[in-house]
């Protein structure tokens, strides 16, 4: 089978791959763009491991194919510490325990962060509806919805 | 009762944990994130039959296929002995683990493995697997454990004959085994009861739910050397159970742990990690193997659905007098349920004169089981905490004080044969009476459970070393996977020890080649008995560290101390020196002997019992059973909270797992026996908008024999939410349910036929 030939931008840098027409984009970041920070939880849109955004918008990257990314732009985990620089849910989730295994982490946090980027004072049910879609089995959500809050009153406090 | 030093520096803060930065940007590698060189992918074919004789397996068209490098069947693997062997505290039988591998004659269960191929790609290792033919003649099959147990139904295993009853029965059934525990006479208790209740329940088989699908990377070189990569909870495990397996001796086998992505008891043993190998050696690559969520539903993990009866009785002041409980626990398709520990710790938060539990381990056509987070306890404890609180409330007791008036404290004889030491149960129940919550009023349709929980948690192997570097940094080595912040606590407990800044430690899981024997991480030690080793070669390092001071000083070992991470003359007869600091110590040490180092290699014993109590509070629909979770308090003995986030954490996780298992989850099975919600949308574990806040109440009554009194903590609180929810659920309608999960037809039907 012929691979297409795809060009589009990751965490703000040009990027191109060879990918098959049936393989998601979560395969192509994996296995082709070689960013494995993007989990895959369940490859049926039910666990929100592989969210990544997607010219702005929250995917699950498991039910986007990777040609659908031409010319787009995608964002990972791996593009959202500025270097050194944690990203202030990145911070808040290492000083409030709000990781457990850290395998639905970067889902969390890349959901987390689209919610934040839009609304800067959400409250409880509003952090917890929109993170609906990403199962954690560890920490029961306490700690991870405290810290979106915190991250985001500190934001407001900034 | 060890002396406590009044304050720690480091014991008890919220550092921010080794691995932390790792997680939050992508960097960590789970079991699935590696890639080799010339990497090839494996694939599983799986039965569709939940009972079913193997008759034959074509794999001709699989092997022709373009790209296929490896095909297997259990026909490539050592047949191994029907005999229990001990591997670590488990005894475990190597037949049936490799019948669980890759199915020989028969298919027990649907999703069993039955052949695996590698090719090129995942796309074509899944058409060659299209393309294996199995032919199968279908069998008759049970999945229910009061099904199973019946005369006429059908036999999974015709040479397996009921263990713990004499004489011998002459017909094999799927019993396999009858345990019992008992203390005073349980009908002597009724007879002195003013009040006994006996009820039956029934649980659902749950699955342990970690978002990280099993995992391996294994390669094999042609001198028969093994490398493997996977997420696992217990990498000597792996390697263990692989030699035993395929017959490849242990030094040859070096297996690192990937970080893992949540376990829960689920990954303490092996599923694709010998096919790998396998793979590996007829293909002479890499072989990469992942389990879909599907594979991991249909395949792996799970715990046993259950039937038990609990009957207690008390006098009309509230002391329970005698107690009894019947359990029935799946298996799943080999013998080695939990039912053990199931009827040891039904009973155990009691102080009880007669008792009486009696278990059977349940083979049937799912998934063998696997440990669940304190395997066993959350089922029959779950019954007991019910009629606890049927007790207290026809009594007119509060459900806090029965518990406390008949709680187990130092000295009392458990029914499975400890007399306990130092215990925190009372602390915990005072602790939740005191709670804000135990006293707020509650609305119309919502009610308050409360219930308690116990488990052993144990020590076992571990070792840990302690090199300074030449900087005066610190490099630790251990090998328990860290499934949720031990390498934090384990870095806490050097530094406290060491005397030195948290931050100068830096602690590595390494891998089988690097450290000693190690039990998995499970039962709640990592942090008592990799703690206690990692405490053990830290003053194995001091030691070294004062004996090289002494050295520069010219004086007695005995006349240096060591005090906030500096040696120091013991007193001033000593002589007059200045302290010296570890990094000054390190500078030096070639001049004084070469490298300092400690090391421990330990069977930790002196694991503390740990108990919790739960509050719960719930508002029923009563038009759509819908129950919602309004509040939830956890309250728990942690001996000592090394790391109060993550132990926090452990209560928070457990309690909602506990409630997944009360209101949501169950694996729902077909009339052919084949599982119907193999994904997370049916299959529906918690999410965030299901839930409150989890407050969680650490109290500590410290384990003497841990040097910081630490207690296991990861498994207690998944016990007490299955009764503290159907308590709480009770109050609210009125109705005594008596079966998990409270899903929202089964609470609608309740409800009207009460009306």
């Amino acid at each position: 089978m012929a691979k297409h030939h795809i060009t589009t931008t990751i965490n703000g840098e040009e990027a191109e791959y060879l990918c098959e027409p049936q393989e998601t984009l979560l395969d192509v970041l994996r296995d082709q763009v070689g960013l494995t920070g993007t989990k895959e939880g369940c490859s049926s849109g039910d666990c929100g491991a592989c969210s990544v955004m997607l010219d702005g918008r929250l995917v699950c990257s498991c039910l986007v194919l990777g040609v659908e990314a031409g010319g787009k732009s995608v964002e990972t985990i791996e593009g959202m510490a500025d270097g050194e620089d944690l990203h202030p849910l990145q911070q808040k989730f290492l000083e409030e325990a709000a990781l457990q295994c850290g395998f639905c982490t970067p889902g969390v946090l890349i959901a987390a962060k689209a919610l934040l980027d839009t609304n800067n004072n959400p409250t409880e049910t509003e952090v917890r509806y929109w993170l609906a879609g990403n199962l954690c089995r560890c920490t029961g959500y306490d700690k991870i919805i405290r810290a979106v809050m915190d991250t985001a009153a500190d934001m407001r406090g900034a | 009762m060890n002396e406590q030093p009044k304050q720690f520096k480091w014991v008890g803060t919220r550092a921010i944990r080794p691995d932390g930065v790792d997680k939050v940007t992508g960097r960590a590698m789970y079991g699935a994130d590696l890639s080799l060189p010339g990497m090839v992918e494996g694939k599983v074919v799986r039965s569709p039959h939940a009972h079913a004789r193997i008759i034959s397996i074509d794999t001709s068209k699989a092997e022709a296929l373009n790209g296929v490098t490896a095909v297997i069947t259990a026909a490539d693997m050592p047949v191994a002995d029907s005999k229990p062997v001990a591997s670590g505290e488990a005894m475990i039988n190597f037949k049936d683990l490799a019948n669980n591998v890759l199915a020989r004659e028969k298919a027990l269960y649907e999703g069993q493995a039955v052949a695996a191929v590698a090719a090129k790609t995942a796309d074509i290792a899944e058409q060659a697997a299209a393309l294996i033919v199995v032919n199968y003649e279908v069998l008759p099959h049970v999945i229910d454990v009061m099904e199973a147990i019946k005369e006429d139904a059908p036999v999974l295993h015709d040479d397996m004959f009921t263990g713990g009853v004499k004489p011998k029965p002459e017909k094999a059934s799927n019993v396999a085994n009858r345990v019992e525990f008992a203390l005073g006479d349980a009908d002597a208790g009724f007879a002195a009861a003013d009040l006994v209740i006996e009820r039956q329940f029934t649980t659902e088989p749950v699955h342990q739910g970690y978002i990280e699908p099993h995992a391996v990377v294994a390669d094999m070189n042609p001198d028969g050397k093994v490398d493997v990569f996977c997420s696992s909870q217990g990498h000597f495990m792996v390697r263990a159970f692989c030699s035993q397996l395929l017959h490849i001796e242990m030094s040859k086998i070096k297996v690192t742990a990937a970080e893992i992505g949540g376990g829960f008891g689920g990954k303490t043993t092996v599923y694709l990690e010998p096919l790998a190998i396998m793979l590996s050696r007829k293909s002479g690559r890499p072989v990469r193997m992942t389990m879909s969520r599907e594979e991991v539903f249909r395949g792996s993990g799970a715990t046993s659905g259950a039937a038990m009866t609990i009957k207690m009785g008390a006098t009309k002041d509230g002391k329970i007098t005698g107690a009894y409980a019947e359990l029935y626990l799946q298996a799943g398709a080999f013998p080695g349920s939990p039912v053990g520990p199931a009827a040891m710790t039904a009973f155990a938060p009691y102080d009880l004169a007669n008792v009486k539990v009696v278990g059977f381990d349940v083979v049937s056509n799912r998934q063998k089981v696997v440990a669940y987070r304190a395997p066993g306890a959350p089922i029959s404890e779950y019954g007991v905490e019910s009629v606890v609180d049927e007790l207290a409330s026809e009594l007119g007791i509060d459900p806090i004080e029965i518990r406390s008036m008949n709680g187990a404290k130092e000295g009392t004889q458990a029914a499975y044969g400890v007399k306990f030491g130092t215990i925190g149960f009372q602390e915990t129940l005072d602790a939740a009476k005191a709670t804000e919550h135990f006293k707020t009023p509650l609305g119309p349709n919502q009610g308050r459970g409360v219930a308690s929980g116990f488990w052993f948690n144990i020590g076992g192997e571990s070792c840990a070393g302690i090199r300074i570097n030449e900087d005066g940094s610190i490099s630790l080595t251990e090998g328990s996977p860290d499934i949720g912040g031990s390498r934090a606590s384990m870095a806490l407990m050097a530094a406290e020890t060491l005397g030195v800044d948290y931050n100068k430690i830096k602690p590595s899981v390494v891998d089988t080649d690097a450290t000693g024997y190690h039990f998995v991480t499970g039962g709640s030690r990592v942090t008592f008995a990799t703690g206690m080793a990692v405490v053990e070669a830290s003053k194995a390092a001091i030691d070294e560290l004062r004996a090289r001071a002494a050295q520069i000083w010219d004086v007695d070992v005995e006349g240096v101390v060591w005090e906030d991470g500096h040696a120091k003359p013991a007193s001033t007869n000593v002589g007059d020196f200045e302290p010296m600091s570890l990094a000054e110590l390190a500078k030096v040490a070639n001049k004084t002997g070469g490298p300092i180092s400690g090391h421990a290699d330990i069977n930790a014993k002196g694991a503390g019992p740990a108990f919790g109590t739960h509050i719960c509070d719930v508002e029923v629909d009563p038009d759509t059973g819908h129950v919602t979770v309004l509040r939830y308090t956890a309250v728990q003995d942690a001996g000592r909270a090394i790391h109060p986030g993550y132990v926090e954490g452990q209560i928070q996780g457990g309690a909602v797992q506990g409630i997944g298992w009360a209101l949501n989850e169950e694996y729902i099975y077909d009339e052919n026996g084949c599982l119907e919600n193999a994904g997370f949308l049916d299959y529906r574990v918690p999410v965030a908008s299901d839930l409150p806040m989890i407050d969680a109440i650490i109290v500590e009554v410290p384990n003497p024999t841990h040097p910081f009194g630490v207690r296991g903590v990861g498994e207690v609180p998944i016990i007490p939410p299955l009764a503290a929810v159907s308590n709480a659920v009770a109050a609210a309608t009125g109705v005594r349910f008596n079966r998990l999960p409270l899903s929202p037809p089964t609470i609608l039907a309740g409800i009207a036929a009460k009306k």
